[in-house]
C-alpha cells in the first residue's frame, strides 16, 4: 500500500516539510495510547512485519516492536546472528525470501548505507530504514524533531547544535536534513576529523569550540562517541575528548540561557556527555525515548496507508 | 592465394582519418596480406587472382584501429566473468583491435609462463590482439620485483601492479630503472593506500550526504607526483594509469614542462560522468579510482585536447552481476568499457564541441601505440592491416544484455549515445561487422 509518505521511509532528506509534519502531527495522537493501562489498539490488525537487524541493537528494535504491537500488527524480529544471514545469504536473497512470505513491512537495522533503498527496491513491501551504516536514521529524526517541538512549541528559527562524531552518524545527517526542513537553523562542533569534509555544503554552520556552539544554541543534540574513533586514531583519547569536546555542566552554566540537551543514546556518560548533565534538569534524553515509540506509531500507521486525518478515531475501537 | 589466406579488402569511400600522418579525406583503403597495401582514390583495383571484397564506407570514419593499453579479461581465474576469448570479442566489437591486458589475473601474471598463457589463449580466440602487461612485484604483493625482461621476452609490453598500487617507493624506483633497459613503461595505479583506506566514492558533499567513506582526491595525486619524480630521478618511463583529478592534470602539466618521461591515460568514464551517479546507491557507478566532480570531469577534458593527457583507455573491468547486486560499500570496483568507449567519447569530447574527430582517434589509436611501442595505430602504405570503420552520429541506446563482454556492469544502460563501430579489421580479416 502507498500512504501519504510513498511506499517507503529511508530518510528524511528526500521529505518535504509537510511530510515531515505530517508524522510529528499523527504521532501526536498515538502519545497516549502508551500511557492507558491496555495499551493496544487495533489499527494494525492483521497487518505482519519483519524487524530485520542486520546490527545489534536494544533501543530502537524494542521501540520499533512496542510500536508494532501496540498497533496490533503480527511481528517477528530477526537478528543477524543465527539467521541466515551469517550463513552468508546475500541481502538480496533475504529480500525474496520475505517477499515470497508476503510480507507487509519491513523495518531494516544494516551496517551498509544505502541497505534500506536496496531492500526498498527489490521488494514490494514498505520499508522503514531503521538506520543504515553513516545514513540516515530517520525515525531517530522524527522522534528527536517531536521532542524539541514539544518543549519549544515550535521548530522555526530554533537553533540546534549537533555535537560529536558527526562523520559517521546517520542520526546526524537525519537531524541536519529534518530540522532544515523544518525551518531550524543547525550548527555542529565536533572535532574536524570527525566532520565531513564538505559539512558546511550541508547547509550548516561548524563551531570550532564547544563553548561557542553553546553560546549560540538553543538545543544540543550530543551525539554517542564510539570507543573505535579512538581506536581509528580519529581522536587520541576519549580523555582529551570530554575536556576539549564532552558537554559538562560548568560550559553549560556560562551560557546565556538554559539548553535543551537531547541525546539518542546509549550515552557514554564521562565521554560526550557527563553524568549531571544527563540526568540534569534540562535533559530530555527519557522524553527522547518515548515519544520513539509514538513517532514510529505514526510511521507505521501511515505507511499502510493510514489516512492523517483518522488517526485520532483509528486509535479508538478496540482497547479501552 | 595470398600469405594471409584472407581476401583483399577494400574499404571505398569513407572519410580516411589517420593522425599519424595528418590525413583526414574522403577516399579508400586497400589492405592485402595482413597491410595496408593503399590509401587514396584507388579507382579500379587489380585483384592479380585474389579474393577482393569491397565494402561500402560512405558516411562513415575509416581509421586505424583503436588500442586499450589498460583491460581487465580475468583470465586465467575468473573465467565466469569474462575470458580472454570473450574479451577479445568485445574489443573488437568496440573497434578494438589491441588490447593490454593487466596482470591482476589469478595466478598473477608475474612470469614468463603466465604470459605465454594469456597469448596462447588470445591466438586461439582469433579476435583481437591482446598484449599482456606483467606485474612489476611477483604476485602483485609489492615486495620482490617479477622477472620483466623474461615477461618481455615472452611478449609483455608494460609492466604494473594495476589494482594496487606500489607502496613501497624504494620498489618503484628501482622498477622505473630495471624497465629501462627493455624499454618498457611501468604503468601506474596511483593510490595512497592510507588515504584511500576504506573509500568507497568520491570524498566531497555526495559522500557527506550518502553517508559514504570518501576517498580524497589527494590520494591519486600524492602517488602520482611522488612516481614523476621517481621518473625523474631514474629516467624511467612511468605511465600513470586511469587519472581521475583536476590536482593530477595539474601535476601531469608539470612533469611534462620538465621533460620528465611521464605519459598519462584517462578513461571515458571520468571525461563523462560525476560523482553524481552514485546517487542511490548506483553500484555500477562504483570504482577506483571513482568518479570525481564536474570540475575533475572538465579539466580532464581539456587535457585530453591539450595532450598532457595521451591516450584514452577503458580500464575494462567486468564483474558477475551477483557481485555488483548488493550493498555499496561490499560491492567490488570498476565497470566494463569496450563496447562504450567510441560511443561515450564521441557523445561527449566530440559531438559536445571539445575535441575534434582526428583528436580524439590520436588519442585512442595512434597515442597508444606510439607509447606502448606496438603495431598499428598508422595507415601508412606497408603498416599492419588493423583498421576501423565507425559511423560518427549513430544513435544507439545501450542495452548491456547484448554486449560480446561477459560483463553486465556499465552505468551507461539505458543511455542514448552517438557513434557505433561497423567494422573491424585485424590483420587484413574482418573480425566484427555490425550486422544491421
Amino acid at each position: 500500500m502507498t500512504g501519504s509518505l510513498g511506499k517507503d521511509l529511508l530518510g528524511l532528506e528526500h521529505l518535504s516539510g509537510d511530510q515531515i509534519r505530517l508524522i510529528l502531527d499523527t504521532a501526536e495522537p498515538f502519545k497516549e495510547i502508551s500511557e492507558r493501562a491496555i495499551k493496544k489498539v487495533p489499527t494494525l490488525r492483521g497487518s505482519t512485519i519483519v524487524n530485520l537487524f542486520f546490527e545489534a541493537s536494544t533501543r530502537t528494535r524494542v521501540s520499533f516492536e512496542f510500536a508494532e504491537k501496540r498497533l496490533s500488527a503480527d511481528t517477528v524480529s530477526v537478528a543477524a546472528s543465527g539467521s541466515s544471514v551469517s550463513k552468508g545469504e546475500t541481502l538480496v536473497d533475504t529480500a525474496r525470501n520475505l517477499e515470497a512470505m508476503r510480507i507487509d513491512m519491513v523495518v531494516i537495522r544494516h551496517g551498509a548505507s544505502g541497505a534500506a533503498q536496496f531492500l526498498a527496491e527489490r521488494i514490494g513491501s514498505n520499508v522503514i530504514n531503521a538506520g543504515d551504516g553513516t545514513h540516515e536514521h530517520p525515525t531517530q529524526g522524527l522522534l528527536d524533531l517531536l521532542t524539541l517541538r514539544d518543549r519549544f512549541k515550535r521548530l522555526e528559527g530554533l537553533k540546534i547544535c549537533i555535537c560529536g562524531d558527526v562523520l559517521h552518524s546517520r542520526v546526524a545527517r537525519s537531524n541536519i536534513w529534518g530540522l532544515k526542513k523544518m525551518g531550524a537553523e543547525v550548527g555542529v562542533c565536533g572535532p574536524r576529523s570527525l566532520l565531513p569534509n564538505a559539512i558546511e555544503e550541508m547547509g550548516v554552520t561548524v563551531f570550532k569550540r564547544v563553548e561557542d556552539a553553546i553560546q549560540w544554541a538553543d538545543a544540543l543534540n550530543v551525539l554517542r562517541l564510539q570507543l573505535e574513533r579512538m581506536q581509528a586514531g580519529y581522536i587520541p583519547s576519549l580523555r582529551e575528548y570530554n575536556r576539549v569536546f564532552g558537554i559538562s555542566r560548568e560550559r553549560l552554566e556560562r551560557a546565556p540561557k538554559d539548553l535543551l540537551i537531547l541525546h539518542p543514546g546509549p550515552m557514554n556518560r564521562g565521554v560526550e556527555i557527563d553524568s549531571d548533565v544527563a540526568d540534569g534538569p534540562h535533559s530530555v534524553i527519557l522524553n527522547q525515548v518515548t515519544n520513539g515509540v509514538a513517532v514510529r506509531m505514526a510511521v507505521l500507521y501511515l505507511l499502510a496507508g493510514g489516512k492523517p486525518e483518522l488517526a485520532e478515531a483509528a486509535k479508538g475501537g478496540g482497547g479501552r | 592465394m595470398n600469405r594471409t589466406g584472407a581476401p583483399m579488402i577494400l574499404l571505398r569511400g569513407g572519410r580516411i582519418l589517420d593522425p599519424s600522418q595528418q590525413l583526414d579525406e574522403t577516399g579508400d583503403v586497400l589492405l592485402s596480406e595482413g597491410v595496408v597495401e593503399a590509401v587514396g582514390r584507388l579507382g579500379e583495383v587489380r585483384r592479380d587472382g585474389n579474393e577482393l571484397e569491397t565494402i561500402d564506407c560512405a558516411g562513415r570514419v575509416v581509421s586505424p584501429v583503436f588500442i586499450d593499453v589498460h583491460c581487465h579479461l580475468r583470465e586465467p581465474g575468473r573465467e565466469e566473468v569474462e575470458t580472454i576469448a570473450s574479451g577479445a570479442r568485445a574489443a573488437a566489437a568496440g573497434g578494438f583491435t589491441a588490447v593490454c591486458a593487466m596482470p591482476n589475473t589469478d595466478p598473477v601474471t608475474d612470469n614468463q609462463a603466465a604470459v605465454g598463457f594469456i597469448l596462447s589463449q588470445a591466438r586461439r580466440a582469433a579476435a583481437a590482439r591482446v598484449y599482456p602487461i606483467g606485474a612489476i612485484s611477483i604476485g602483485e604483493k609489492g615486495e620482490t620485483l617479477a622477472e620483466f625482461g623474461e615477461m618481455v621476452g615472452a611478449g609483455a609490453v608494460a609492466v604494473s601492479d594495476d589494482g594496487k598500487p606500489v607502496v613501497s617507493a624504494q620498489l618503484m624506483r628501482t622498477a622505473l630503472e630495471y624497465a629501462r633497459t627493455f624499454g618498457i613503461p611501468v604503468a601506474d595505479h596511483c593510490e595512497e593506500p592510507t588515504l584511500a583506506a576504506g573509500g568507497a566514492m568520491n570524498e566531497g558533499i555526495t559522500s557527506a550526504r550518502l553517508g559514504l567513506r570518501g576517498i580524497p582526491a589527494e590520494a591519486e595525486e600524492i602517488m602520482a607526483i611522488r612516481d614523476m619524480l621517481l621518473a625523474r630521478l631514474t629516467g624511467g618511463h612511468i605511465h600513470l594509469c586511469h587519472m581521475s583529478t583536476r590536482g593530477s592534470v595539474e601535476l601531469i602539466r608539470w612533469g611534462k614542462e620538465r621533460g620528465i618521461n611521464v605519459t598519462a591515460e584517462v578513461c571515458p568514464h571520468h571525461l563523462s560522468l560525476t560523482e553524481e551517479a552514485v546517487e542511490g546507491y548506483d553500484t555500477n557507478a562504483k570504482m577506483n579510482p571513482p568518479l570525481r566532480t564536474a570540475a575533475d570531469v572538465e579539466a580532464l577534458q581539456a587535457a585530453v585536447k591539450d595532450g598532457t593527457i595521451d591516450v584514452i583507455a577503458t580500464d575494462h573491468a567486468p564483474h558477475h552481476y551477483d557481485e555488483k547486486e548488493r550493498e555499496f560499500a561490499d560491492a567490488p570496483n570498476g565497470i566494463i568499457g569496450l563496447e562504450t568507449a567510441l560511443a561515450v567519447n564521441l557523445t561527449w569530447l566530440v559531438h559536445s564541441g571539445i575535441v575534434a574527430l582526428p583528436l580524439l582517434v590520436e588519442r585512442m589509436s595512434c597515442a597508444p601505440a606510439r607509447l606502448f611501442k606496438l603495431p598499428g595505430g598508422t595507415l601508412r602504405k606497408g603498416a599492419i592491416a588493423d583498421v576501423t570503420v565507425f559511423d560518427p552520429d549513430a544513435v544507439w541506446t545501450v542495452d548491456a544484455t547484448k554486449f560480446a563482454s561477459k560483463g553486465r556492469n556499465t552505468p551507461y544502460a539505458g543511455r542514448e549515445l552517438r557513434g557505433l563501430v561497423a567494422l573491424t579489421v585485424v590483420d587484413g580479416r574482418v573480425i566484427h561487422r555490425r550486422s544491421s
